[in-house]
């Protein structure tokens, strides 16, 4: 039936006078002749453009707000006075205005302004990046004059200088659209990147020694409309018509942006964001944006691995996988399933932890399965009335009990950041350690470890947070904050909020790429079985037959590194499957090499729930394999086929079995280019916790270890351009308490808990909770895992000179 | 050390406070550390930028924005001739060709004893008294080059102490709002009652914005 069909037969049915109001939102104005209606407030370049006119642009931008800085959009307005020249990105639609995008004079305008940008544009096209996908290049040639009149010599600049140690800058070829210090300053928060001077010598600038170190730079290099911002993982490596490319989803960390992947000879060479409205918006955070490289690089491992006297050798599959095999099957025979424990399953795809799901617990009968690695809230939260991204970034009321966002899951810090800079919402943090969101916060509360309960009630009982809790809708965004403190804690003030704010949302916030979609495809301990503590308890006390690690590396993720060791020396037997050979992996029997993101096709889910698909843009590194397809040869050899023999019948197998994923199939994600939400998976047990405050010792530091943003995780450690930018551990202690503590900002100092010490430095910072210590977490120089205990409530420590 | 001395601090917080937003108070501020030194230093950027609450960079590109706010040593006397059209007409290029020979260096440059520094100037919006110069921002009319040797004699003398203050002073009045007059740091859109200069103002005023 077609639209035209519809509203004959109504108009036919209803009388006249039923008919519905006319739409407030709407606005009718007339576009190159044709009547178009527009929404109330909208600006005359976005009206045209949902009409099929694309006005030329260089600075506007969809997602940040209009300046009017380059007058490429110019157009012919007339609001009853005649037509008027009008920049088409600053005016807003008025009832019956007449637009007319491609006039006479609209066009001498287009090429005035783009005779004029290009005075002084170097027109080094053939060496510049950008060549091939550059607004300044299409739209010259699509609405320019096609010649100079300029003669002049043009400005001259060094170039390109460095304003960070991602980005590089050309001033030549920059417009000055404002694109970039705009997306620095409204979006990211980072502002330091400026115009400076005036006129003829306006440029882009940063402060002398003060770069541009934005966990978000490479959105600038995508949205800047000319080369001046280049990045340099991608310098000079490719021509835009030489990339292959597929859509996406980045599953660095759980917010699931969606991406472009480009690759030119089976060589990732670029991601690029794409808008994906509830998600990201078209922003990447550095991370995800740049650790391509670590795929591409050399020490992956190319295939699997087995055991000699000689210590791990290259091997064949078949070798490979049936002495996993064998390991698994031995370990059967010698204590059972009950014996075996499978961790990970968070980094790769739906299908791959599906596929395992069903090998761990069906094929191999062990319940001790777990994706979270004692690095988050339990999956218990996953049950709870689960927010999206959005209900978040429109709650009147955002409750952060959680990491800081901009460290953990940066694209999710943007989002809260925009609303709270666009005035839709309020911001209530509880925090060990002040961070990211800190001076967005409406009301920060910087807790000490073991007082996190306590914080939160008190902060309920007043009114005045009461009352703006009353106010509207509340999103509490929920996750561990804290690797020096029980996850007790945390659910217990998550369920004293819940009490008081029994129709509030939560989001939570899990860390790893895939972590949700595990643990919802089953990745989580059956009835009786072990959660990721336990087992590596039961390994450490030898009562573990077989370890299989799934894309884990209990030695880097794991909060108490002294379990962890335990645990590896005192499991029987080690299957690791990995990308590459990590330190946890070096322990094993078998290592099967997996195939890494980019390298495989499938789906994921990002802390939301929202289902994605994921892509295949090159070939597996050497031989290496995706998980399902490993776990997929396995089963087999164990006797117990799971018959999987694409990754579409993983996915559908999925869609089958399990209630949450009904309906989500390859076809569906198809139609649906923002993802499916995964309805909230029943069954999942319910959170109960409680946890008791401790006093603490005058004398003694309380530990607060939380992740930055780069660290040795090895998606950036194996990736040079990121690399570097991860900070050696120190030390943080507020400035007031250094005295107090006797020691000096910059030496080297021991720290000892009870579990264990390491020298490390100290540094003096303001943002610390007094009281306590802040180490960031799986960090080069000093490894703050050797103070946690997993098994106590909070970490107090003594820091000692040397 | 070229960052904000303690008085000028105490003073930046006092001009801070009479604004909705402190970053309002950046030009003020910049002023005031080009008095304080006769140009502004990077140190006094940084430094304005915490007080505000701005990025280095933000200050930065507001600073070098204004032609006013100079980021070299500048001499004690800036003298601007102004080489626009009526002047230009009247003897301006006469006049700077006697004081680059005065002065002895070109325009755009300081003298070696830090005592002046020549410049070219745009309009400055006193063509019927052509050609004219302005030191530190104070206006020399109708000056012939005769005129403009004894100027420099007699600031060099001191004699014009009383008249021309250093460059970079801005008034040698300071303005002071008391703390019950300034607006202070709530934002118009944050307020919740009436602008202090209406609620104590005449009733004219009466109607409150709400
Ligand atoms: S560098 Fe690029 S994005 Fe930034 S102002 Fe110049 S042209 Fe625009
Ligand atoms: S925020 Fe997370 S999902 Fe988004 S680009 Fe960064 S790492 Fe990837
Ligand atoms: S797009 Fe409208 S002025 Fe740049
Ligand atoms: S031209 Fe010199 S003051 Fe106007």
């Amino acid at each position: 039936m077609t639209l035209s069909d519809t509203a004959t037969e109504s108009a036919a049915e209803s009388p006249a006078d039923d008919a519905p109001p006319p739409d407030p939102n709407a606005v009718s104005v007339t576009l190159n002749g044709t009547t178009i209606i527009a929404r109330k407030g909208e600006l005359v370049i976005a009206a045209a453009e949902r009409h099929g006119e694309y006005i030329p642009r260089f600075c506007y931008h969809d997602r940040m707000n209009p300046v009017g800085m380059c007058r490429m959009c110019l157009v012919e307005v007339d609001s009853g006075r005649g037509p008027q020249i009008t920049v088409s990105c600053m005016v807003t639609v008025a009832p019956d205005m007449k637009i007319d995008t491609e006039s006479a004079t609209v066009k001498r305008m287009q090429e005035g302004v783009l005779e004029l940008l290009l005075a002084n544009h170097p027109l080094d096209c053939p060496v510049c990046d950008k060549g091939g996908e550059c607004p300044l290049q299409d739209q010259t040639l699509a609405y320019g004059p096609g010649e100079s009149r300029f003669v002049e010599e043009k400005r001259h600049y060094e170039k390109p200088v460095p304003i960070s140690d991602l980005v590089f800058l050309d001033r030549e070829r920059c417009i000055l659209c404002d694109r970039c210090t705009r997306f620095a300053d409204e979006v990211a928060g980072d502002a330091m990147i400026q115009f400076t001077s005036r006129g003829n010598n306006t440029q882009i600038a940063t402060f002398p020694n003060e770069p541009f170190s934005s966990y978000f730079s490479g959105n600038t290099v995508q949205i800047c409309p000319v080369g001046a911002l280049t990045a340099q993982p991608y310098r000079f490596k490719a021509r835009p018509w030489d990339l292959e490319q597929t859509e996406s989803t980045c599953t660095t960390c759980a917010v699931g942006c969606r991406t472009v992947v480009q690759s030119s000879r089976n060589e990732l060479l670029r991601y690029q964001g794409v808008d994906s409205d509830p998600v990201n918006w078209g922003w990447l955070c550095d991370r995800g944006r740049f650790n391509f490289e670590a795929i591409n690089s050399d020490s992956r491992l190319a295939e699997p691995l087995v055991r000699t006297a000689d210590g791990l050798v290259p091997t064949s599959w078949n070798a490979a996988l049936s002495a996993a095999a064998t390991l698994i099957t031995d370990a059967l025979a010698a204590g059972g399933a009950e014996r075996i424990g499978v961790l990970g399953g968070a980094r790769g795809t739906n299908e791959d932890a599906f596929a395992w799901a069903r090998l761990a617990h069906d094929v191999i009968g062990s319940p001790n399965v777990y994706a979270q690695l004692g690095d988050g809230l339990p999956a218990g939260v996953l049950g709870l009335n689960r927010a999206t991204i959005d209900d978040v970034a429109s709650a009147t009321t955002i409750v952060l009990l959680a990491p800081d966002l901009k460290e953990e899951l940066p694209v999710l810090y943007l989002r809260v950041r925009d609303a709270v800079q666009n005035k839709r919402s309020k911001v209530i943090e509880f925090t060990p350690k002040p961070g990211g969101l800190t001076g967005q916060a409406w009301r920060s509360f910087g807790y000490e470890p073991g007082t996190q309960v306590g914080t939160v009630q008190q902060a309920l009982a007043d009114p005045v947070i009461a009352a703006q809790l009353a106010k509207g809708t509340v999103a509490i965004v929920a996750g561990r904050a804290n690797l020096a403190e029980t996850t007790a804690a945390t659910v217990q003030a998550l369920q004293a909020l819940l009490a008081a704010l029994p129709d509030a949302k939560v989001l939570p916030a899990f860390r790893r790429g895939n972590v949700v979609g595990a643990l919802q495809l089953g990745m989580r301990p059956r009835p009786g079985g072990l959660d990721s503590r336990s087992t590596l308890m039961a390994a450490a006390d030898g009562k573990i037959e077989c370890l299989i690690l799934v894309g884990c590396d209990p030695l880097a993720d794991f909060p108490d590194t002294d379990l962890a060791r335990r645990a590896l020396a005192g499991a029987r037997r080690i299957v690791a499957v990995d990308t590459f050979l990590t330190e946890s992996s070096k322990h094993a029997h078998v290592v099967l090499a997996a195939a890494a993101y980019g390298e495989k096709s499938g789906t994921t889910t990002n802390l939301e729930g929202r289902v994605t698909t994921v892509s295949q843009q090159v070939t597996p590194h050497g031989t290496s394999r995706p998980d399902w397809m490993i776990a997929t040869a396995l089963s087999k050899l164990l006797g117990s086929d799971l018959g999987f023999t694409s990754v579409g019948e993983v996915t559908s197998a999925a869609a089958r079995t399990v209630a949450t994923y009904a309906g989500i199939t390859t076809e569906a994600l198809a139609q649906s280019p923002d993802g499916i939400v995964a309805e909230v998976p029943a069954g999942i047990d319910p959170i109960n916790a409680v946890s008791s405050a401790v006093g603490r010792n005058s004398y003694d530091f309380r530990l607060v270890a939380s992740r930055k943003l780069y660290d040795q995780a090895v998606g950036t450690a194996m990736s040079p351009s990121l690399a570097h930018l991860a900070v050696a551990a120190t030390a943080h202690v507020h400035p007031l308490d250094i005295e107090r503590a006797g020691v000096h900002v910059g030496s080297d100092v021991k720290l000892s808990s009870p579990k264990g010490s390491i020298i490390i430095r100290v540094e003096a910072d303001e943002t610390v909770v007094r009281g306590t210590v802040w180490v960031p977490f799986n960090q080069a120089g000093a490894n703050v895992g050797e103070l946690i205990d997993c098994t106590a409530v909070v970490t107090d420590l003594r820091i000692e000179n040397l | 050390m070229s960052r904000l001395t303690d008085a000028n601090i105490k003073l930046a917080k006092e001009i801070i406070g009479r604004y909705p937003r402190a970053r309002s108070a950046i030009i003020p501020l910049l002023h005031l550390a080009q008095e304080q030194h006769g140009h502004i230093t990077n140190a006094a950027i940084a430094h304005i930028g915490e007080l505000v609450g701005a990025t280095s960079a933000e200050v930065l590109g507001t600073c070098t924005f204004y032609e006013m706010f100079k980021m070299e040593p500048v001499g004690k006397y800036l003298v601007n001739i102004c080489g626009t059209m009526s002047c230009a007409l009247l003897g301006s290029d006469e006049l700077m060709h006697r004081a680059e020979h005065t002065l002895g260096i070109k325009a755009g440059s300081t003298t070696a004893d830090g005592l002046f520094t020549l410049e070219h100037a745009e309009c400055q919006a006193a063509c019927t008294e052509a050609p004219c110069l302005q030191v530190n921002y104070r206006h020399r009319y109708r000056v012939t080059p005769d005129q403009l040797d004894a100027l420099i004699v007699d600031l060099r003398a001191g004699n014009l102490d009383g008249e021309i203050p250093p460059h970079g002073t801005v008034a040698r009045v300071r303005q002071h709002i008391p703390a019950g007059r300034a607006v202070g740091a709530v934002a118009p859109e944050d307020a919740t009652d009436p602008p202090v200069w209406l609620s104590t103002g005449p009733s004219i005023n009466a109607k409150t914005p709400k």
